[in-house]
């Protein structure tokens, strides 16, 4: 079994308005050393394989059909064994 | 003869009745609906995927959708020539398949807009425009999440290819950052594939069909596709 953690993030070059709005909060707060917030996304679970290979193999097909969408967004993953 | 249009309805359409009521009980056509769970598309002519959030936005407008059974009858379908017609939600999920190229972002404003809006029709030669009569429509539009965006390549492609019906505009149609309700490229407000039988569009032609409700320039963009049919 792995646990697999995938992160979702803009592309570099797409705006991201919601980031640009909690910097305005960040800032309201007296945090004036925080730039360039970008939000994205945390997905966790579970592959129920014990085959790396295989669980890698799923974690990606899964977040280039579903989880991300190229055209805006680039993903990256993690896998932790689970005994 | 009366065409058929075939409303699907995912879970968490709200616009369903809407296109329903408007094609039905003020355009006189025949319509049903077709549950996103089925594959049949029941012999319709026509099909409109309706606005709304569809398995609640979650993860993106129109990604869930997308792997709903009838949607692969709906691909073939397009795929074969049949008519699409994504409206809002329905335009989203038409992008995530990739019917339709592109994607749509936040607005700008990060704010819902609920207006009516003057919408320059950028190409009235396809079935979806030729009969409309008018250099400017006004259609309303409902979206948080309309704001299209596509790689440069492809937006000089569909340029090229003449597939944008539809832009913001003014009143008089003309075309300005002034007028774009939501930041989406080139003020873009519908397209079609290359093909010319697949549209999307963000503005709500079913809430602009009764008279009742003040404007009818919706209405002709379904009479446009009718009467291309029987044509």
């Amino acid at each position: 079994m792995f646990k697999a953690t995938v992160i979702v993030k803009r592309r570099p070059k797409i705006l991201d308005p919601q980031g640009k709005a909690v910097e305005q909060g960040a800032k309201l707060l007296g945090f004036n050393n925080v730039k360039k917030t970008r939000i994205g996304k945390y997905i966790e679970f579970f592959v129920d394989t014990d085959d790396k290979t295989l669980a890698e193999k799923e974690v990606k097909e899964y977040s280039e059909k579903l989880l991300s969408n190229p055209i805006m967004e680039d993903f990256e993953f993690t896998l932790e064994e689970i005994k | 003869m009366k065409p058929k249009f075939g409303v699907v309805v995912f879970p968490g359409s709200n616009c369903d009745y809407d296109a329903y009521y408007s094609l039905k009980k003020v355009l006189n056509y025949n319509a049903e609906f077709l549950w996103h769970k089925e594959k049949d598309l029941k012999g319709s002519d026509v099909i409109v995927l309706p606005g709304g959030f569809s398995y609640g936005d979650y993860l993106r407008t129109g990604a869930i959708a997308q792997f709903s059974p009838i949607m692969d009858s709906v691909f073939s379908f397009a795929e074969n020539g049949g008519i699409v017609i994504g409206i809002c939600n329905g335009f989203q999920i038409l992008l995530e398949i990739g019917l339709l190229p592109g994607v749509m972002l936040q607005n700008v404003s990060l704010k819902f807009v609920c207006k009516d809006q003057y919408l320059k029709v950028e190409n009235n030669n396809t079935i979806f425009t030729n009969k409309i009569g008018k250099s400017v429509i006004k259609i309303p539009i409902k979206h948080g999440e309309g704001n299209y965006f596509v790689d440069e390549k492809t937006l000089q492609e569909i340029e090229t290819n003449q597939q944008v019906l539809f832009r913001y505009s003014s009143r008089e149609g003309l075309v300005d950052e002034k007028f774009n309700p939501n930041g989406s490229l080139n003020n873009i407000a519908g397209i079609c594939n290359k093909n010319k039988n697949v549209m999307g569009m963000m503005p709500h032609p079913e809430n602009a069909c009764d008279a009742i409700l003040g404007k009818t320039d919706g209405a002709l963009i379904f009479k446009s596709v009718v009467e291309n049919l029987f044509n």
